[in-house]
């Protein structure tokens, strides 16, 4: 349904907004292939000559040109570099027709409100190409990271074989060597024995020092408060050597106590700024109406008080899990050989031999996370709904 | 009530942890080494015998990169949790000067040459330090892409200097060691006078300025795995790291790269003890010691990885790859026809103007 009626634009429009886009493409095919304003000038040229002919002489068979755009793309991209370019080059023939028509018939238009400015107009889908970008910028390197895991050989790098998606560039020796390598084995089986009894560690405590200093007649609430979020202020490496030093006077450095209380230190910070947010919204006459019906402080706080802060304790605990999981400066310190675990392994991997076994690793971990987050996440909308509260 | 039952699990938890570890402390000891393959020949050749000899379980630490900070912590915290150290011959003269690692008579302590010799004649010169025993000869040299070299592939370090005959990319490691000797050389300084031109700040500017003619073409490295990766994607023409690396990248993994043994620069890495272990646990690292650094052992090691064994005696020892197949002996850099042009590392000459060139050397990087 639009929103507004529009009318086609003038050619000159289209080429001038085309070429602005076939700019922006050109620069980055152009620095990949080694000269940027080369590819800057060639590709608003090539995109600004598009778009005059498209919108003045071709706007009715919208579907054919498009295709045909698409396909004269792939074609200059397989003759210029083979397959992956060919796929490379139909995307952009598909955006190239897409944003032509788009512009030409003012499409752009349709789903905006009649009265905006063209300034408006432009910001609209200015703010969104930014946000684009910001979004492309944090999840690419996660994202290259991926197909490399898959790599035959033992280097960070593309093989020819891979970029001609040969099946002899890819092999699952990376992953393999995860699963029966010993020392990865060793360190994942520490990391799995670490991160979850340091997590409930950490939420034990923060959620109990939370629901303490919300009691407004606790004395000193902010310095003490202050004392406990430490460890997420002061820099990781100070609090390692801090740590370092005072465990190995006290028999705790190299074992496996040791760790987790560090980590459960380091996790503690998240639990309480969670929860403690979490209990502003707390009404707390209902722990006096459960007292005054009988219910010991006890029971109070599982029965009553609990289920109403779960999804902060949830959360907390899962950037705790999270931190534990993912350290490596504390554990170097605070850990022997016998504690290494998975980012240890990862940072002696790097620095020793650049071996993809890493990346196979780290695809394996954000996987999980995914499946983490997604859980937690789908948990935390049914119990709302359960509980009759709209889903945020 | 499940409360209180929870609670008390935790709490047995946390009190029985400690005491399961303090247990079987007892049959365990903690090598540290470097990681990769290099702590795979080690693996293999000394690690994997001698626990099936005396049943001890050992533990590797990848840490040697920072042994001498590590080392140093630990004494401060009087918490040594290390039991035998891999580090190079320049970290072992540091640490014996300042008092940390146990000083080890060779001759009272290690094994003879199967044919009588003593230790200390075996190792001879190689015996730098009193802590120190050395375990391998490595070196650092230069590896270069066969197909980007064009018809006439260098042969010559100064080779490197050369931007004109080989355009594009080098690696060379972020530090001034080797570097300015290289450099020197390459400005037309004698071999035998280099380190007495380098004492002096006009040699180190005369370096300096050598190096400034490539500097725009320089890749700096600071891991040994960094030149391999980067000659494996093609990202640079030549570059300098250890000869076991490029052994790997050339016969493990089959990249297109050749070896510049030409003014390769011989270093030691061996094993030291740290000071102040309890006389059990040192009864045990020097059980280690004497097993790991006897003449065949060394020779075994050199069945994984391409560095020369320390022991005179273990040379003729030296056999085929395990897994390639491959003889060893030519790719050793003590081998004769690598070896027609060689450095060793001056520990002399580093320790007393270490700091003071390193100082020019990042000032000039930052310039």
């Amino acid at each position: 349904m639009a929103l507004t009626p529009v009318t086609n634009q003038t050619p000159a429009f289209t080429a001038a907004t085309s070429a602005a886009a076939g700019a922006i493409l050109g620069l980055f095919v152009g620095t990949a292939q080694g000269s940027g304003l080369m590819g800057l000038i060639l590709g608003a040229a090539l995109f600004g000559v598009m778009g005059f002919v498209f919108s003045s002489m071709l706007l009715e068979q919208q579907k054919p040109i498009r295709w045909l755009t698409i396909a004269a793309f792939a074609v200059a991209g397989f003759l210029m570099g083979g397959l992956p370019a060919l796929v490379l080059g139909a995307l952009f023939g598909w955006f190239a027709g897409w944003f032509i028509f788009w512009i030409a018939t003012s499409s752009y238009r349709k789903h905006l409100v009649p009265y905006l400015t063209p300034g408006q107009v432009l910001w609209h889908y200015g703010f969104r190409v930014i946000c684009g970008a910001i979004f492309v910028f944090l999840i690419t390197p996660i994202l290259v990271v991926m197909p490399l895991s898959f790599n035959a050989e033992n280097f960070f790098t593309f093989t020819p074989e891979m970029l001609r998606f040969d099946p002899a560039g890819y092999s699952l020796r990376h992953y393999r060597d995860f699963l029966t390598n010993p020392d990865w084995q060793q360190a994942l089986w520490n990391s799995l024995r670490i991160a979850p009894m340091a997590t409930l560690l950490s939420v034990s405590f923060g959620t109990l020092a939370a629901i303490g200093l919300s009691q407004p007649h606790v004395p000193f609430r902010r310095a003490i408060m202050a004392v406990l979020i430490s460890p997420m202020i002061v820099p990781l490496i100070i609090s390692a050597a801090g740590m370092y030093f005072f465990y190995s006077r006290i028999g705790l450095q190299g074992t496996y106590v040791g760790v987790v209380l560090a980590h459960a230190a380091l996790g503690i910070p998240f639990v309480i700024i969670t929860v403690t947010a979490t209990l502003v919204g707390f009404d707390n006459s209902l722990t006096r109406a459960a007292a005054n019906m009988g219910a010991g402080p006890v029971t109070t706080f599982f029965r009553v008080q609990m289920p109403l802060i779960l999804p902060g304790v949830i959360s907390g605990g899962l950037f705790a899990f999270i931190t534990s999981f993912d350290e490596v400066v504390v554990v170097l310190f605070v850990g022997s050989a016998g504690q290494k675990t998975l980012p240890w392994q990862m940072f002696t991997g790097l620095r020793e031999q650049i071996s993809p076994t890493i990346l196979a690793v780290a695809t394996i971990l954000v996987g999980i996370s995914i499946c983490l987050l997604t859980t937690v996440e789908l948990l935390r909308r049914r119990s709302e709904r359960l509980r009759g509260m709209s889903p945020s | 009530m499940k409360l209180r039952k929870l609670s008390a699990l935790v709490a047995t938890t946390a009190l029985c942890a400690p005491m399961a570890f303090a247990a079987d402390m007892a049959d365990e000891m903690t090598i540290v080494s470097w990681g990769g393959a290099y702590s795979n020949s080690q693996n293999k050749a000394y690690h994997e015998p001698y626990a099936e000899k005396t049943g001890v379980k050992i533990i590797n630490d990848e840490s040697s990169n920072e042994a001498v900070a590590k080392m140093r912590a630990m004494n401060e915290a009087g918490n040594i949790t290390w039991d035998v150290v891999d580090v190079v011959a320049s970290d072992a003269i540091r640490l014996c000067d300042e008092g940390l690692a146990m000083e080890i008579d060779a001759d009272e302590m290690l094994a003879p040459a199967p044919d009588g010799t003593s230790a200390s004649e075996d190792f001879g010169d190689l015996l730098v330090s009193d802590c120190f025993i050395p375990q391998i000869v490595y070196s650092t040299t230069f590896g270069y892409r066969t197909d980007l070299v064009g018809d006439t592939p260098p042969t010559s370090v100064c080779d490197i200097f050369d931007l004109e005959a080989y355009p594009g990319k080098r690696a060379l490691e972020k530090r001034p060691i080797n570097n300015m000797e290289w450099a020197l050389i390459c400005d037309g300084v004698a071999k035998d006078d280099v380190y007495d031109v380098l004492a002096t700040p006009e040699g180190q500017e005369q370096a300096l300025a050598k190096l400034d003619t490539i500097k725009d073409s320089v890749i700096w490295w600071s891991a040994g795995a960094d030149t391999p990766q980067l000659l494996a994607d093609g990202e640079v023409v030549m570059g300098s790291t250890y000869n076991g690396r490029l052994f790997s990248l050339i016969e493990e993994q089959d990249q297109p790269v050749a070896m510049l043994w030409d003014a390769q620069v011989f270093d030691l890495d061996g094993w030291i003890i740290p000071a102040g272990l309890s006389d059990e646990r040192k009864a045990r690292a020097m059980d280690y010691i004497y097993f790991a650094t006897d003449t065949q052992r060394l020779a075994d090691q050199a069945k994984y990885i391409s560095y020369g064994p320390a022991r005179a005696s273990s040379a003729p020892l030296v056999g085929k790859h395990a897994e390639l197949g491959i003889e060893m002996a030519p790719h050793m850099p003590t081998d004769p026809a690598n070896a027609t042009n060689t450095f060793l590392y001056n520990y002399e000459f580093w320790a007393d103007y270490r700091d003071d060139i390193d100082a020019k050397f990042q000032a000039w990087l930052a310039k």
